[in-house]
């Protein structure tokens, strides 16, 4: 049985997609609380003994499996850090989808810090999407900061989807990760932020083995006074090959910064990286007017596809 | 039909102001293709730009239907029934060509109408509905799909700014070949087509020559098109390996 109110399940469908209770396995949490759990014959969730947080323990083999553990937080003025670890197993090949929503209508800040560390076994396939949501009409602050570390065993691949579009104050988020031989990280992030927010998001990507490549693509928007910074490093000890781009439209009053950088250590390292910003081109409004839209549908439409 | 009257256009060049149209009248009737060439520099695609609303003329007015549209935005230009194609088709990250193709035709197309439009300039459907109007699309591939986007809108008038731009000669055989059907399915509509292509001026009703900002020459095009033959007004396709 899951435990939810009206707003947390609101917060549940912006963040999951989700409608209802998940097939596979889940973990539910709720202001601070657990609010359901259900593992399967494969994946087995377990409270850590100083309550600081779940261990997901993956079964090599697991193909076809989804874990969900989403967050909510709804009450104002809650402060938590939360350990969630995962152990993926080797040849296995599952879906897991986190993500935290903040309802803060209050007047004290609410913070969700959640720190993921996944630990994904040889020859392993993981998916992972992550969408951060804030909403709220309080003076308090919705602040998430999410540490996600991935430790990659040869020939395993993990895809990462990242997003975060609206109502969170402040986030910074690090993401760190080191891969062995064959292994493959691809990470698409989404960010836009508007108001006063501030986003940093800072990834340290170390291609340890042999034939091991990333690629980190991140589209971000800044929109009234807000602030973002990406951040994103790639090292190549090794022959491998790491690509990252950071790719922003600015508009009102905001700032953006890229700082895109490359560290290779071995000579048949091969890293690209690539940065832009820039406002939405005259010609992109004009054009899709000339359609019929007005000029503020024509920016909508523009910035839906851009966060596409 | 589209009446512009007394039309007149300037820019600010260097602090000078710079007459780029000069008080050029031109009628286009309905159910007629109308190509206007002339010299490069000639106030063609000012020309196409006033006639959408992306610019505004300095004097005269413009009348679609009997309507005063002078005033008119580009988007209620749009909504009335005016539709533009883009000599550089531009380039939009993310969004995809059947997004594009919806927005065009106002509606929710399905996904097999909105093939039915890349069918007809050539693409095969199912390899372009999904991708995105970026970067990895070629020149001829991007020109193609304004096209597309352009018949999506089923519009009163349809305005082509030099369509053979940037394309190449392949290309640009296949793109007659869809000017021609256009032309044969036009309706109750009409057409412009800013080109100095022979090809194009070979299929038109009526050809309007564009010098310094003025309308030379207008007529039919048995009239128009023996006294334009091996000019820079009317060049063959191979002009530019020459």
């Amino acid at each position: 049985m899951v435990k939810l109110d009206e707003i947390q399940k609101r917060l549940i469908r912006e963040i999951a997609d989700l409608h209802e209770v998940p097939a596979g396995a889940y973990n539910f949490r709720a202001n601070s609380a657990l609010a359901g759990r259900n593992t399967t014959a494969n994946i087995d969730i377990v409270s850590k003994e100083n309550g600081s947080g779940i261990d997901i323990h993956i079964k090599p083999g697991t193909v076809h499996e989804s874990v969900h553990i989403p967050v909510v937080l709804s009450e104002s003025g809650l402060k938590e850090t939360v350990y969630n670890d995962f152990f993926v197993g080797e040849d296995s090949d599952v879906v897991i989808v986190a993500g935290c929503g903040i309802d803060n209508c209050g007047n004290q800040d609410s913070e969700h810090d959640g720190i993921h560390r996944f630990y994904v076994g040889k020859n392993a396939k993981v998916k992972y999407v992550e969408k951060h949501y804030g909403s709220g009409d309080g003076q308090g602050k919705r602040i998430l900061n999410p540490v996600t570390e991935v430790y990659m065993e040869e020939g395993s691949t993990m895809e990462m989807e990242m997003v975060q579009i609206k109502g969170v104050d402040s986030t910074e988020r690090t993401t760190i990760a080191e891969l062995n031989q064959n292994a493959r990280l691809v990470v698409r992030e989404r960010l836009m932020t508007h108001g006063t927010q501030r986003a940093l998001s800072v990834y340290k990507v170390v291609l340890q083995g042999e034939n091991s490549s990333a690629d980190i693509v991140s589209r971000s928007i800044a929109r009234d006074k807000s602030y973002q910074k990406l951040d994103a490093c790639i090292v190549g000890n090794a022959p491998c090959k790491g690509h990252t781009e950071c790719d922003s439209i600015i508009m009102d009053e905001g700032t953006i910064l890229a700082v895109p950088s490359l560290e290779a250590h071995h000579v048949d390292a091969s890293l690209v990286h690539e940065a832009a910003i820039g406002k939405i081109a005259g010609e992109q409004l004009i054009k899709l007017m000339t359609l019929g839209l007005t000029e503020k549908q024509a920016e909508e439409e523009i910035i839906n596809g851009f966060l596409a | 039909m589209l009446e512009l009257k007394n039309i007149s256009f300037t820019v600010d060049s260097e602090g000078a102001e710079k007459e780029i149209i000069r008080d050029l009248k031109l009628t286009v009737e309905d159910r007629k293709l109308v190509v206007i060439t002339g010299p490069n520099g000639g106030g063609k695609s000012s020309l196409a730009k006033l006639i959408a609303g992306v610019e505004k003329p300095s004097e005269g007015r413009i009348l679609l239907d009997g309507q005063d549209i002078t005033d008119l935005s580009i988007t209620e230009r749009a909504q009335m029934g005016i539709a533009f194609a883009f000599q550089q088709p531009v380039r939009f990250k993310g969004i995809q060509v059947i997004t594009l193709l919806r927005i065009a035709a106002g509606k929710q197309l399905s996904v097999s109408e909105a093939c039915s439009y890349l069918s007809e300039v050539g693409l095969c459907a199912r390899d372009y509905i999904h991708r995105e109007v970026n970067a990895s699309l070629s020149g001829g591939e991007l020109k193609r799909i304004e096209i597309a986007t352009v018949m999506a809108r089923q519009s009163r008038l349809t305005v082509f700014d030099e369509p053979e731009a940037g394309i190449d000669l392949w290309s640009f055989q296949n793109l007659i070949r869809i000017f021609e059907a256009m032309r044969s399915n036009i309706r109750d509509s009409s057409m412009i087509i800013i080109s100095h292509q022979e090809r194009i001026l070979n299929i038109a009703d009526e050809i309007a020559v564009l010098t310094d900002g003025r309308i030379e020459q207008f007529g039919s095009r048995d009239e128009m098109l023996p006294k334009l033959i091996g000019t820079d007004a009317a060049q063959d396709a191979c002009s530019r390996l020459k």
